[in-house]
């Protein structure tokens, strides 16, 4: 057994254990960080297959956006856990059974002689100067250029769906109206009071104590 | 022993089974039941990988490129979806959600 077929096993160990873990956790939170564990190992594996571009997306796109969105969302709900767990265990036997047969039915057919002989020794190593980040980025821009732009036509509609979903209408903020502030007119807000003339001998004027009717 | 295509396809299937198993056990709790479509999603995409590499033909790499693009795109409205429905039933209980039955 070679060195990368032990890195093999301990890399599957740990991503099975993982899946287990994320469907059974009884706290949603638990659950989101074994998923996160369970796709930085699916990254190991496939650096161990030469899929290097796509590892690193997958540590940095995946588990750095979209598993923190779902942190996010887990952290961010307030759930009932006692109630989302009802009937757990009435699905086990069931749930175990379908998937144990597909288990062993995929097992069986990909486990044969035909996917069985072709062994990772058999296959030319990477030439030194070969990157597959260049050969992936030539094939997207060239053969594949067409659903590259659907990938960001519907990457927008995303955003305007996530957008429009979570958007509840403006709320009531307090702030100042400019076309209100533009039409005011001077006569709004200055009042010009007309009072007589105070002299020195004449004894003071009865002023008219009447407050002075609004503009 | 050395690697071969079918231990990355029987780890593929393994998960997928695994994922499968996830939306039986939790069919009441919507967030978990993503999560296990996540966990699909990974299975298909390392069965394309180890399929690319073993055929030597980086059309399958692109695929998980875009698997990978849709699926982002897929849990951002799901997770959006998942925040409303919380909003206005304050619950994600999967058997609270019956407002279309009529």
């Amino acid at each position: 057994m070679d060195f990368k077929t032990l890195l093999f096993f301990f890399f599957s160990a740990i991503l099975l254990f993982a899946a287990l873990r994320v469907i059974t956790a009884k706290n949603p939170v638990h659950a989101v960080l074994n998923l996160i564990l369970a796709f930085f190992t699916a990254a190991g594996i496939w650096l161990l297959l030469e899929a290097e571009f796509l590892a690193m997306v997958l540590v940095m796109v995946y588990i750095g956006a979209v598993m923190v969105l779902f942190l996010f969302v887990v952290m961010m709900l307030d759930i009932d856990l006692d109630r989302l767990r009802q009937g757990f265990w009435r699905y086990l036997p069931l749930g175990a059974f379908v998937g144990l047969v597909v288990a062993l039915e995929m097992a069986l057919v990909l486990g044969g002689e035909y996917f069985y002989s072709s062994a990772d020794a058999n296959l030319p190593a990477a030439a030194a100067g070969v990157s597959n980040t260049r050969e992936l980025g030539a094939l997207l821009v060239s053969r594949y250029v067409y659903p590259f732009e659907l990938t960001a036509a519907l990457l927008l509609m995303a955003i305007v769906a996530a957008v429009a979903l979570a958007f509840r209408g403006k709320k009531p903020a307090r702030r100042v109206d400019p076309a209100e502030q533009i039409r005011v007119r001077a006569a709004d807000r200055l009042r010009i009071v007309h009072m007589p003339t105070e002299t020195d001998d004449a004894p003071p004027a009865a002023i008219d104590d009447q407050p002075e009717k609004d503009a | 022993m050395n690697l071969t295509l079918s231990h990355f396809l029987i780890l593929g299937a393994l998960l997928f089974a695994i994922s499968m198993v996830g939306i039986f056990l939790n069919r009441k709790n919507l967030i978990v039941l993503l999560m296990s479509i996540e966990l699909m999603l990974l299975a298909v995409n390392m069965n394309f990988v180890a399929f690319s590499r073993y055929a030597q033909d980086l059309h399958g790499q692109l695929f998980v490129f875009f698997i990978l693009a849709v699926a982002a795109a897929e849990s951002a409205v799901g997770l959006a979806i998942l925040v409303l429905l919380f909003r206005n039933l304050n619950s994600i209980h999967v058997d609270d959600i019956d407002k279309l039955k009529g």
